[in-house]
């Protein structure tokens, strides 16, 4: 049995990380708010480029002359992994569950015979998938010195995909990332980037619009910003899961500290009486035998 | 007809603008436009230039660097990659962009080379029509 000095400090100790822990869910409460704010705010700009970008897929798509990054190389032998996550620990299964996903996908794409790339966005992730890939893996994008994620940091992403997809790099590529259903829930999501693929949104309202340059000149200018648009709404998600995952990890980790605090607080003053009655039993019969 | 038409005007991280307003001046790629309510449906293009927006009166100025516009009957849209209101662009986020725009051109291919070209002549030119030199 612990002795009793040993059972507080234990005590003190749980009590500092309770306090730790609870400090970290309120500062990610309110970086989830900011996050979803910004994540929010995004979602207009997304919306509207995704409706533009798909009435025009669909009077484009099908000629010859329509561009790579909607109508593919034609090849989809190699395959550009783009995982995002994040910067930092304690957020429970968030990253993870991300890692899970992309690394089904890849092996999944290597067993039947392809090429996988992998760029990374985030530190946690990289060391995750560096064991099983690291020889695929081609870049990694540093975010940590990034205080408010903006869309320069996606156009900058964006910018260096589309470089190598210029560069004939990979054929494919699929973003990896947490889309944010609630603080409890986050669904790791693939999505498709390279080639677009858009939903058929402009099924109830065909306006025919009149287009200015050519179509094939605005789709040429507008689908790299489509790109640009899609990884930063899926920074922006994945930010909003990434607080959220923390503030319920942290939430449940102060609740356990909380637990475990009454348990070895029982521990204690279960001791510290036996320690009493035990002296108490010593001078009894100390007095007894006089 | 109605007079007055919804205009927004929105930027990949935040919405800057939503009003009614009764004209807007669009620095489209091919050339300037103005859009009234009741405007044939158009989608252009824009290039770094400034927007001009009528409307209740007064008048907004806000300072884009492209995107694009999106123009039916009863509402116009402007998607802009940067925009900020014409009053706060200062010298320096100019002088940022215009550098941003001289490596780009440097950089740039053969085949790119006239669109880069055009795009920092267009904001030396946006920069020029708000006083401001690059």
């Amino acid at each position: 049995m612990p002795n009793l000095k040993d059972l507080k400090n234990r005590i003190g100790s749980v009590k500092n990380t309770r306090k730790i822990t609870k400090a970290m869910q309120m500062v990610a409460a309110a970086k989830l708010r900011r996050a979803q704010e910004a994540a929010e705010a995004g979602r207009p700009y997304a919306d509207r480029m995704n409706a533009v970008l798909g009435g025009l897929a669909a009077s484009v798509g099908g000629s010859d002359s329509a561009p790579k990054l909607l109508s593919g190389t034609g090849a989809d032998q190699v395959h550009l992994l783009v995982v995002m996550t994040s910067e930092r620990g304690l957020c429970g299964g968030f990253n993870s569950t991300i890692v899970k996903l992309a690394r089904a996908h890849a092996q999944k794409l290597q067993a039947a015979g392809k090429t996988v790339k992998m760029l990374t966005v985030g530190k946690k992730g990289r060391e995750q998938l560096k064991r099983d890939f690291e020889s695929v893996m081609i870049d990694h994008v540093d975010l940590s010195e990034v205080k408010k994620l903006g869309y320069a940091n996606a156009h900058d992403i964006a910018k260096d995909v589309l470089s190598r997809f210029d560069g004939g790099e990979f054929d494919v590529a699929t973003i990896f990332y947490n889309r944010f259903q609630s603080v409890i829930s986050q669904i790791p999501t693939a999505s498709q980037i390279i080639p677009a693929s858009f939903e058929d949104a402009s099924g109830e309202e065909a306006t025919l619009y009149d287009y200015e340059p050519e179509e094939e000149a605005i789709l040429a200018d507008l689908l790299p910003r489509g790109v640009a648009t899609q990884i930063f709404a899926a920074l922006l998600e994945n930010g909003a899961s990434e607080q959220g995952a923390r503030m319920s990890a942290m939430d449940n980790a102060t609740r356990n500290a909380g637990d475990m605090i009454d348990k070895l607080t029982i521990q204690y003053n279960r001791s510290r009486q036996a320690v009493i009655t035990n002296e108490l039993i010593e001078i009894i019969s100390g007095a007894e035998a006089l | 007809m109605a007079d007055t038409m919804q205009f927004d005007l929105v930027s990949p991280e935040k919405s800057l603008a939503s009003l009614q307003v009764t004209e807007v001046h669009i620095p489209g790629t091919e050339g300037d436009l103005t859009a009234m309510a009741d405007h044939a449906p158009l989608i252009t293009t824009i290039r770094p230039g400034i927007l001009k927006v009528l409307g209740g009166g007064e008048t907004l100025e806000f300072a884009v660097t492209g995107g694009f516009a999106e123009v039916s009957a009863g509402a116009t849209s402007v998607l802009a990659e940067q925009a900020v209101p014409a009053s706060e662009m200062t010298q320096e986020l100019l002088a940022a962009l215009v550098t941003e725009a001289g490596e780009a051109r440097d950089s740039a291919t053969e085949s790119s080379r006239d669109t880069a070209d055009k795009r920092l002549n267009d904001l030396i030119a946006m920069g020029a029509q708000l006083g401001l030199s690059a």
